[in-house]
């Protein structure tokens, strides 16, 4: 599935892990269950894909050997993973990977970005170019993110987007 | 700083609009970027790139909704205070876009119900280029926050809650984290003792007052509603200083989004899930999140709230010293002026003014409907009489906050001469009702026709005057989009195999006394409906004491003899 960074497509060098098969040397993804597997190897990067309903702070104790944690969208109107990523970024201090999987619209890309979440995984035939000009379509927003230090302007409780890409 | 005095100085406008919150180029820019996003949706939507399932919370949430015959533009009216050349963009909307006329609702937002979808973004840019928008104005996310109609006005205020209405506008406003929340969710704020906001009705309900060092504090309902499960909110706390205002209503938001039901859109709202845990229960995990968050990040500063405060125009009074004396011989002088006076105005907190609320509710109407020539009129007064201040109130009337007395008589010629001059407010034809099976995808049966009904039954002013206080409010399904629970007397829109029928329900408040009214007995036709509520008034006055209220002898007397006296053989 192509992966999304600051809205250009960059190298995803992560798999999910296969049921019922071993992990492996690679960078990969595991669900909680087997999360100290994941753990007891010893090459290789560690991920987690959380599942929607969970508290972030559910990983608490494994989150310093974590190098990327998924949250999933399975409708995208679902909005909890919102609020994961937020929690693991101000509450756990993680400053892996966030990627966001699952039924995402490209309209949903700065929420997604301002929460904390810096990869999105997009659908095979995706427009590219309506992810990036969401990322572009606002120059400022109207609150300060809870994890991102962007840049009061004006007065009030504006903040400044400053958008790379 | 030096960016922020310099922001402010360039920004200021030669006048700031009265009562609201002036736009600067940043606000501006900001909408049209908003306007630009949606007009890619639509045309996404048109190629197909986006199905209808993903196209509708993104056009709901900018105030489109697809309804019976055509599409709705709901237009948000910040604290439900608008200036004169908003109220003329309005007029124009209701002219180019829509039927010629728009429907007040009870969010204090105004309705257009004949818009075509082709013309939805050149709508919007005529909201635009009076500083207005649809934003949030429905779909399962922060909504218009609501104020109270007297709001900067009323004798009895504490103080103005509508430059922190304004912040928590700002500050919801395509919110990062509280978009797609598992349902709608609505704020309601007062700065004044007599609830008139119906705080305790709303997801979170705010009530300010003055607090230590000159800064407001806030006692926070939440989890009020009404809807299919009806609910008064909890006090969640008594005491929220302003500096921790944003951060405490975020962690409230934060704990509904995460443990909120999203498997049962009706057990959705946030009163639901306060109900589950238990109010303690709910405001122990408030109070965990609020102490775990980073709080510097939300603290909202007194120079913040100051600097917000200085883009509303204040009203600059310069009362006649013989305004009331004027007012005292105009009332002498014409019979009806007078009535119109008692009934429809509302004391002002600066001697020789008064506010009107004007009634949108004339005998045998339309509850809330406004033509277009009415809606330039009220401009036009709004602009000569009232600052270019015009309110919405959430009973579905205007208010023209701050008249003068002296000119008050001839505010009440102009507004009879439109046949916006009724002397009905807070009697019994001051009816809510929401738009019904009329317009209504979700409705049971229709509202407006039995709200007409009813008003041409109790036109005559002589009776209203003697039945006295009165509020009803029709709703045409259990949505209770007309608050019908919050009513001295409610009408319910049900389908009784298949023909539309009415539940009549008693004992409602959505005052400081706030209650649910209770379902009387089985639904009745149109007809009998009306019939049966004539038959509760002629037994109210029979059976009323010392001026008592409606309200007031239900509660006393009790449900089993108003019962008896729809349901009971003759
Ligand atoms: C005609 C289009 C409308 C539709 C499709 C609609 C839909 C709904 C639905 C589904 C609910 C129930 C939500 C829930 O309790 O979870 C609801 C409640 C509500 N609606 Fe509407 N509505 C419409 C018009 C209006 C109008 C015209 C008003 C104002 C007069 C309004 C104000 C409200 C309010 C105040 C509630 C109720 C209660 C609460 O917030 O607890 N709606 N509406
Ligand atoms: S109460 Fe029901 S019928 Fe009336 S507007 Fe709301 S959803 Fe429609």
């Amino acid at each position: 599935m192509p992966l999304l960074e600051n809205g250009r497509l960059v190298e995803d060098t992560w798999h999910y892990a296969i049921e019922g098969e071993p992990l492996g040397n690679g960078d990969v993804i595991v669900p909680p269950e087997r999360l100290s597997e994941g753990l007891g190897r010893t090459a290789g990067r560690l991920g987690v894909a959380l599942p929607n309903g969970e508290p972030a702070s559910s990983l608490k104790a494994a989150l310093p050997k974590l190098s990327l944690v998924v949250v999933t969208f399975p409708i995208f109107r679902d909005g909890r993973a919102f609020s994961q990523a937020r929690a693991l970024r101000e509450h756990l201090h993680f400053t892996g990977q966030i990627r966001a999987a699952g039924h995402v619209l490209p309209d949903q890309y700065e929420f997604l970005i301002r929460c904390g979440v810096n990869t999105v995984e997009v659908a095979e035939n995706a427009d590219l170019s309506v992810w990036t000009r969401n990322l572009k379509q606002f120059d400022v927003a109207m609150q300060p993110s809870p994890v991102l230090d962007e840049k009061p302007t004006g007065f009030a409780l504006r903040r400044l987007l400053n958008r790379a890409g | 700083m030096s960016t922020e005095t310099m922001t402010r100085a360039e920004a200021a406008p030669a006048t700031l609009p009265v009562g609201h919150y002036g736009y600067d180029a940043v606000d501006r820019a900001f909408l049209r970027e908003r306007i630009e996003q949606f007009r890619d949706q639509v045309n996404r939507r048109i190629s197909g790139e986006l199905t209808e399932e993903e196209f509708k919370p993104l056009r709901l949430m900018n105030g489109l909704y697809l309804q019976l015959h055509a599409y709705m533009l709901r237009v948000a009216v910040p604290y439900g205070t608008l200036d004169s050349r908003q109220v003329r963009a309005l007029a124009r909307i209701a002219r180019e876009f829509d039927k010629g006329y728009g429907h007040f609702t009870t969010r204090q937002n105004i309705q257009f119900n004949w818009i075509r979808l082709e013309d939805t973004v050149a709508a919007l840019e005529v909201l635009a280029e009076a500083d207005m928008h649809a934003i949030q104005t429905s779909g399962n996310c922060i909504r218009n926050v609501t104020s109270d109609e007297f709001a900067g006005a009323a004798k009895d205020e504490l103080l103005d809650p509508r430059v922190h209405a304004e912040i928590l506008r700002q500050w919801s406003t395509l919110h990062p984290e509280f978009t797609f929340l598992p349902r709608k969710f609505k704020f309601a704020i007062s700065g004044s003792p007599h609830d008139r906001v119906v705080a305790r009705f709303h997801d979170v309900g705010l009530i300010a007052r003055p607090g230590p060092h000159g800064r407001p504090v806030f006692e926070v309902f939440v989890g009020g509603g009404l809807g299919r499960t009806p609910i008064v909110g909890v006090s969640l706390r008594d005491d929220l200083p302003e500096e921790d205002l944003i951060a405490y209503v975020e962690a409230v938001l934060r704990v509904y989004n995460e443990f909120g039901r999203r498997d049962n859109i009706y057990k959705a709202r946030i009163k639901i899930l306060v109900q589950a845990l238990g109010a303690d229960e709910f405001r122990r995990r408030v109070e965990e999140e609020f102490v775990a968050m980073d709080r510097a990040r939300y603290r909202l500063e007194p120079a913040i709230v100051e600097a917000i405060k200085a883009r509303f125009g204040t009203p600059d009074f310069a009362p006649e010293s013989n305004a009331a004396d004027v007012l005292a011989q105009d009332r002498s002088r014409d019979a009806a002026f007078d009535a119109w006076v008692r009934t429809n105005t509302h004391e002002h907190k600066v001697p020789g003014y008064i506010s009107v609320v004007v009634s949108l509710k004339p005998a045998g109407g339309i509850p809330g409907d406004a033509t277009a020539e009415q809606l330039d009129l009220l401009a036009d007064l709004a602009e000569e009489f009232s600052f270019g201040e015009l309110r919405v109130t959430h009973l579905q009337n205007v208010v023209l906050g701050h008249v003068r007395q002296d000119q008050l008589h001839t505010v009440w010629q102009r507004l009879s001469q439109a046949g916006l001059g009724t002397a009905n407010v807070n009697f019994i034809t001051d009816i809510v009702a929401c738009p019904g099976l009329d317009y209504c995808a979700l409705a049971n049966a229709r509202s407006i026709p039995i709200a007409q009904k009813l008003s041409s039954r109790f036109a005559d002013l002589e009776l209203q005057r003697e039945v006295g206080e009165m509020r009803i409010n029709i709703s045409g399904c259990i949505n209770a989009c007309g608050h019908h629970h919050a009513a001295h007397l409610g009408i319910l829109g049900v389908d009784k195999r298949g023909e539309e029928a009415f539940q009549i329900t008693l004992g409602g408040s959505g005052e400081k006394d706030a209650s649910i009214g209770q379902i009387l007995g089985p639904a009745m036709s149109e007809d009998d409906t009306v019939n049966a509520v004539a038959r509760l008034i002629d037994f109210y006055l029979v059976r009323r004491e010392n001026g008592e209220r409606f309200l007031d002898t239900y509660r006393r007397v009790g449900t089993a003899a108003f019962k008896d006296v729809v349901y009971a053989p003759a």
